[in-house]
């Protein structure tokens, strides 16, 4: 069997692409780490030197201002030095390859690439690229690629949910929308199936899922009602716009009708169950604001935890 | 070589430090030995200020080699570090690395008046020049060995000597 890319030969975390492959004990040791850094925001000081002096680059070929703030934030807070290259921007506009681009911030001597790109497998593409030309101290973390993974919003998904619930192993957690076009579902079920949540449900039209998304170990519910009766986790995709003129929806006025989370939807859910979102959110498309800012909305917190999981996970790879 | 009881150590060292003890000391504990040790010290001798605790593992010289093993437990300073007089408190003082990273730690949170060193025993082994206010008890042993404070269900105390 070929060692999983993500670890080095002493099986710890040298790069993070995708959840999927994970062992559970790296999942719940990033989760442990998180825990002591969200104390560090709270502080009046909110920085610790274990990055000091290193370089991460946010090589973000795709835009994303609030994925790429909270990697900066979270580098800048372990003192790492940050550089954000917005690529469509800049050389790739002018021809020049990704690997190129890579090859270019190499001799720049930099520590840690955080890669955002619309491309499934761009992040993977760079690490074996690093490997294959003897740079494997450079560690590679995926911001988000294409379809596939997007690890640290998975990652702080668990975060929220361990928080909040304490135990992985008597939930039932439902994901909500567009499971098909979306990375973060993709991670929130692998990350979800290997921490021992005995029930995964995906809620959503037909035109909505991937083909064979029963593999991945999960229960299908096109009825919305019926999937979130008795669920101790809601967790809500983001209906990206331009799918609306792909002709897989309607019109938003009536996905927010069968798909929309509305408080009396919600009301079906566990009494202490706890709303989810990765941001941006739509208001009024996938999510009421009755719901969006009400007692059972966790999504502030989420944003929090991001910081503090992203800081771990850079000073388990960075720390190397 | 025998090792005094921790519990008797506990009480001796209180003993050194009661006499210092202001209106403006406050203890800060480091995790995981040393907090039990500052939790003690802190209703024996009656500190006014709330007990502080400190996870050093993000300012460690070997983070990269050991990772957090100060575990989960986040940093705690409830107090104004500014001005205060501030004792940290360990169980073994060894390397003095930690010491070392507890000092830039608390560094951050503010300019205290004084910061002193109360640990229950110093194995030697310095790698850095550093050394205890208040000890009760000095061994010497070898690099092979680690001196380690436990705690058992009852809160009871007591050393141990394990080999590395």
């Amino acid at each position: 069997m070929t060692r999983n890319p993500q670890l080095n030969r002493n099986g710890e975390l040298q790069h993070l692409l995708t959840i999927d492959g994970l062992p559970r004990e790296i999942i719940a040791a990033i989760l442990d780490t998180a825990e002591p850094f969200t104390e560090v925001a709270e502080r009046e000081m909110k920085k610790v030197p274990l990055l000091r002096g290193k370089s991460v680059f946010n090589l973000f070929f795709e835009n994303s201002t609030r994925t790429r703030t909270t990697f900066e934030i979270a580098a800048k807070r372990l003192s790492a030095d940050v550089i954000n290259l917005n690529i469509n921007t800049s050389s790739t506009a002018k021809g020049e390859t990704l690997l190129d681009t890579v090859d270019n911030l190499a001799a720049m001597q930099a520590d840690m690439f955080v890669v955002r790109h619309a491309s499934s497998g761009a992040p993977y593409l760079i690490a074996q690229h690093l490997a294959a030309t003897d740079r494997d101290h450079i560690h590679v973390v995926n911001a988000g690629d294409g379809r596939h993974a997007h690890p640290t919003q998975g990652l702080l998904d668990m975060y929220t949910i361990r928080h909040f619930k304490k135990d992985f192993t008597n939930l039932t957690v439902a994901i909500v929308g567009d499971v098909l076009h979306s990375r973060v579902a993709r991670s929130q079920i692998h990350a979800l199936t290997t921490l021992g949540v005995p029930e995964v449900r995906v809620i959503a039209p037909k035109t909505l899922l991937p083909t064979g998304v029963e593999r991945m170990g999960v229960r299908v519910f096109h009825d919305m009602r019926e999937g979130l009766r008795g669920v101790d986790v809601v967790m809500m995709l983001r209906l990206q716009n331009e799918r609306m003129n792909g002709a897989l929806l309607p019109s938003p006025q009536e996905y927010f009708k069968y798909y929309g989370l509305t408080p009396d939807k919600l009301d079906l859910a566990k009494p202490d169950a706890i709303v989810m979102h990765p941001g941006p959110m739509n208001r009024g498309v996938e999510i009421d604001s009755a719901v969006a800012d009400g007692r059972q909305a966790v999504i502030l917190p989420q944003v929090t935890f991001g910081i503090a999981v992203r800081m771990a996970v850079m000073s388990m790879l960075g720390g190397m | 070589m025998p090792l005094p009881p921790a519990p008797e150590l506990c009480r001796r060292l209180a003993e050194l430090m009661r006499p210092h003890m202001t209106p403006k000391t406050a203890l800060v504990g480091i995790h995981t030995g040393g907090v039990w040790v500052a939790e003690w010290l802190h209703k024996e001798l009656g500190i006014a200020l709330p007990l502080g605790t400190m996870n050093v593992s993000f300012y460690r010289d070997d983070y990269s080699q050991r990772g957090l093993h100060g575990g989960r437990k986040p940093s705690s300073i409830p107090f104004d570090v500014a001005d205060a007089h501030i004792v940290i408190v360990d169980d073994v003082l060894y390397t003095g690395r930690t010491i070392r990273a507890a000092l830039n730690e608390l560094f951050d949170y503010g300019r205290p008046a004084k910061v002193e060193l109360a640990v229950l025993a110093d194995r030697g082994g310095r790698e850095l020049p550093v050394a205890a206010t208040y000890c009760p008890h000095v061994l010497s042993l070898p690099a092979a060995q680690s001196l380690n404070l436990e705690r058992a269900e009852d809160g009871s105390l007591a050393f141990t000597v394990v080999e590395k």
